[in-house]
C-alpha cells in the first residue's frame, strides 16, 4: 500500500515536472501565437495585458486583403513560393538522398569513404558564408530573384542530410531482405520498392520532414537571395512588418503562425512513421 | 529434372580468390550436404548456385540450364537465409505468398499454395502475425515455407538452424529432413555442423579453405575419410591422430609403443614409411566395455587422466603414444583418476595417413 502510493507520487511529480518544463519551452512559441490574435495595441501597451482583452482574426484577415485594414505585404504570394520551393527541394533532396543512400549503404565503389566524409563536411560551412559566392554566381546566371534559384540552394543544403539520414536507415535494412526478395522472383529494382524502401520508409519520411522545415524556415540564404514576389518566402517577408520606426508585432505573429502551421499538419502526417520507427522481427541474430 | 552441376566453379574477391575450382554434381532430389570451417567458401558457394554472387571462373547449371549470367529469379530456386530474412513488414501470410504475387500467380493459385505450405509446416494459426510476433522456431517455419511455396527445382539453405537452440535444431533437423522425404526436391544444404551433415545428406561434400576436400554419403565419409582433415572433422569426438612410423609390419609412435600393422591396410604401406595412425574414440574401449569384440585388435594398457560422464558412455581421456587421445567406455563402470585401463583398440576400423600429405594410403 505504502510502496504503491509512494509509485504514485513519483508518477504524478514527473508528470507535473514535465509539465512545466513544457510549459517553459513551449511559452515562447504560445506567446507568439497568442499575439497573432491580437491587435497591436494591445501587445505593445504597458503595463502589459496578460489575459487577451480582445482575440480575433482581425490580424489574419488584414495580410490577406481582406477586412477594414490593409497591410501592403502580399502574404498569399510568399505562401505560394514557400510552399514550391520547399516541396520541390525537399522532393528532389529525397530522390537524391534515397538514391545516395542506398548506393552508399550497399555498393562498393571507389573513394566511397572520402566522399561521404565530404558529405558530412560540406555541412559544417553554416550557411551564410555561402551567402556571397552564391550570390555572385547567382548574379551571373540569372538565378537571383527566382524561385528556381532558391530550389537549387535549398536542394543542395539539404541532399548530405538527406544522403547520411537515408544511408542509416537502409543500413538497417539487412542486405539479406532484398536477396531473398530476388530469389522469391523480384528484379533488383522490385526487390527495392517492395521490400527495402518500405522498410526504410520512416528513415525517407524523417529525411523528408528535416527537409522540408529547413526550407521553409531558412532565412539567412533567402533574405540574400530573394528580391520580390518572384521569389520571397515566408520568414523573408516577415521582415516586411518592419518599417523604420514602427514594427507590427501582431502582423508579425500572425504570419508566424501561417508559417508554422503547414509545418504543424506535415509533422502530424508523418509523425506515425517517425514514431513507428523501424520495428525489425524479420531477422535475427 | 533439377539436377546442379557445379564444373571448375572460381570465386575471387579482387585478386583474393576464395572458392578454387569446385566440381560438384547433385543429382534431381538428391540432399547434399555442404559442411566444412568456418570461412573455407560453403556460403559462397551456394550464393554462387542462388546467383546472388557472380562466378568468377567455371559453369552452374541446374537443370538444362547454363545459369551463370542468369539473376536468382530466373534460376527457379528457392533460399532460406541463416537470419530468415522474413519481411518484416508483411503477415505470415503475405510472407508465403510473396513469390507466387510476384509471379502474377492468380489469387487463387496462391491462396491455395499458401495453405499448402502453412499446413505442411503447422503455421496455419499464425498466418496474420508478423514475423515480429513469432519464435525463433516459427520464423524459421515460415521461411522454409516461403521456400517450398513455389515449388522450385532446388531448396537452397544457409545454414538455417544455427540461430536455434540446441533442442529447438534437433527438433528443427527432423522436420527438415521430414520436409524433404513430403517435398522431394533437390536441396543444396550448408552447415558448420558435422552432426547436421551426418544426420540430414544423402551425401556429404567436406570442404576446407575452397577445395572440396571429400564427397561421399555420410557413412563413406565417416568410415572411409580420404584424408586426415577428413577424418578429423566428420565425427563427434574425432579421431584420435598419432604420429607412427611403420616398423617391421607394426605402427610404432613416437615413444616406442605400437600396435601391430592392420590387415586391410597392410599392403598400402611400406617398411620406413611416416604415417599417421587413426582411431575413432568408439574404437579405442576398455576391454568388456566396446561394442563389438570381433575382428583384429590390440590391447593396450593405457592410464585414464580423466574421465567425462555422459550417462550411455564414459569419455576417457587418455594419452595414445605419448600424444593425448580419447576412449570411450560403453556401459560404464566408476574409472578413478589415474586408473590404469587395458584398452582394446579395433584395428579393423583403424586408419593410416601418410605423414607427409595427410592422404589416406588407401585408396577408396
Ligand atoms: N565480400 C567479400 N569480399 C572479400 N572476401 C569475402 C567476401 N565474402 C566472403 N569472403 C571471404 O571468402 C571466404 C569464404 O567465405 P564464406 O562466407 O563462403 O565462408 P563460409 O564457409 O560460409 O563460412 P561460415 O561458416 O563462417 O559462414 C572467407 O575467407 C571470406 O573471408
Ligand atoms: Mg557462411
Amino acid at each position: 500500500m505504502n510502496a504503491s502510493l509512494r509509485k504514485r507520487l513519483v508518477a504524478i511529480a514527473t508528470w507535473i515536472a514535465t509539465f512545466l518544463l513544457m510549459m517553459i519551452i513551449c511559452l515562447p512559441g504560445l506567446w507568439v501565437v497568442l499575439t497573432g490574435f491580437r491587435p497591436n495595441r494591445e501587445v505593445l501597451s504597458k503595463p502589459a495585458i496578460w489575459i487577451p482583452e480582445q482575440f480575433n482574426l482581425n490580424n489574419f484577415a488584414k495580410i490577406f486583403g481582406f477586412g477594414a485594414e490593409q497591410v501592403a505585404i502580399p502574404v498569399p504570394a510568399y505562401f505560394t513560393n514557400s510552399l514550391v520551393i520547399a516541396l520541390t527541394s525537399t522532393a528532389i533532396a529525397l530522390i537524391i538522398g534515397m538514391s545516395g543512400g542506398y548506393a552508399f549503404a550497399r555498393f562498393r565503389f571507389p573513394f566511397k569513404n572520402s566522399i561521404f566524409l565530404g558529405l558530412m563536411l560540406s555541412r559544417t560551412v553554416p550557411g551564410i558564408a555561402l551567402s556571397l559566392p552564391v550570390f555572385m554566381i547567382w548574379s551571373r546566371l540569372g538565378l537571383i530573384d527566382t524561385k528556381m534559384g532558391m530550389i537549387i540552394v535549398y536542394t543542395a543544403l539539404n541532399i548530405p542530410f538527406t544522403i547520411w539520414l537515408i544511408d542509416g536507415f537502409f543500413r538497417q535494412v539487412p542486405k539479406e531482405m532484398s536477396e531473398a526478395a530476388q530469389v522469391d522472383g523480384c528484379t533488383r529494382w522490385q526487390a527495392f520498392w517492395r521490400v527495402e524502401f518500405p522498410l526504410a520508409k520512416s528513415g525517407i519520411a524523417s529525411a523528408g520532414i528535416f527537409a522540408f522545415l529547413t526550407s521553409w524556415n531558412e532565412y539567412a540564404l533567402a533574405s540574400q537571395l530573394t528580391r520580390s514576389t518572384d521569389s520571397k518566402t515566408l520568414p523573408v517577408g516577415l521582415m516586411d512588418f518592419t518599417a523604420q520606426f514602427t514594427i507590427d508585432w501582431a502582423g508579425m505573429s500572425a504570419m508566424a503562425v501561417i508559417i508554422i502551421i503547414p509545418a504543424l499538419i506535415l509533422t502530424f502526417l508523418v509523425q506515425k512513421h517517425l514514431i513507428a520507427g523501424l520495428t525489425f522481427g524479420g531477422v535475427k541474430g | 529434372m533439377s539436377e546442379i552441376r557445379l564444373n571448375n566453379v572460381v570465386k575471387r574477391y579482387g585478386r583474393v580468390e576464395v572458392v578454387h575450382g569446385i566440381n560438384l554434381e547433385i543429382a534431381h532430389n538428391e540432399f547434399v550436404v555442404l559442411v566444412g570451417p568456418s570461412g573455407c567458401g560453403k556460403s559462397t558457394t551456394l550464393r554462387m548456385i542462388a546467383g546472388l554472387e557472380d562466378i568468377s571462373d567455371g559453369e552452374i547449371h541446374i537443370g538444362d540450364a547454363l545459369v551463370n549470367d542468369l539473376p536468382p529469379r530466373k534460376r527457379n530456386i528457392s533460399m532460406v537465409f541463416q537470419n530468415y530474412a522474413l519481411y518484416p513488414h508483411m503477415s505470415v501470410r503475405e510472407n508465403l505468398g510473396f513469390g507466387l504475387k510476384i509471379a502474377k500467380q492468380p489469387d487463387a493459385v496462391v491462396a491455395e499454395r499458401v495453405d499448402e505450405a502453412a499446413s505442411i509446416l503447422g503455421l496455419s494459426e499464425l498466418m496474420d502475425r508478423t514475423p515480429a510476433e513469432l519464435s525463433g522456431g516459427q520464423r524459421q517455419r515460415v521461411a522454409m515455407g516461403r521456400a517450398i511455396v513455389r515449388h522450385p527445382e532446388a531448396f537452397l539453405f544457409d545454414e538455417p538452424l544455427s540461430n536455434l537452440d540446441a533442442k529447438l535444431r534437433v527438433q528443427m533437423r527432423t522436420e527438415i529432413k521430414k520436409l524433404h522425404s513430403k517435398v522431394k526436391t533437390t536441396v543444396v544444404y550448408v552447415t558448420h555442423d558435422q552432426v547436421e551433415a551426418m544426420t540430414l545428406a544423402d551425401r556429404i561434400v567436406v570442404m576446407k579453405d575452397g577445395h572440396i576436400e571429400q564427397v561421399g554419403t555420410p557413412m563413406e565419409v565417416f568410415n572411409h575419410p580420404l584424408n586426415t582433415f577428413v577424418a578429423s572433422f566428420i565425427g563427434s569426438p574425432p579421431m584420435n591422430l598419432i604420429p607412427a612410423r611403420i616398423e617391421d609390419g607394426k605402427v610404432v609412435f613416437g615413444d616406442k609403443t605400437g600396435v601391430p600393422l592392420p590387415n586391410r591396410l597392410s599392403e598400402f604401406v611400406s617398411d620406413g614409411q611416416e604415417v599417421i595412425f587413426g582411431i575413432r574414440p568408439d574404437d579405442m574401449t576398455p576391454e568388456g566395455h566396446g561394442i563389438s569384440d570381433s575382428g583384429q585388435s590390440a590391447t593396450l594398457e593405457l592410464t585414464v587422466d580423466l574421465a567425462e560422464l555422459l550417462g550411455t558412455e564414459t569419455l576417457l581421456y587418455t594419452h595414445l603414444g605419448g600424444q593425448e587421445a580419447l576412449g570411450k567406455m560403453f556401459d560404464p563402470r566408476h574409472v578413478q583418476e589415474n586408473e590404469t585401463l587395458k584398452f582394446r583398440l579395433s584395428l579393423d576400423k583403424a586408419h593410416l595417413f601418410d605423414a607427409g600429405t595427410g592422404k589416406s594410403v588407401r585408396p577408396d
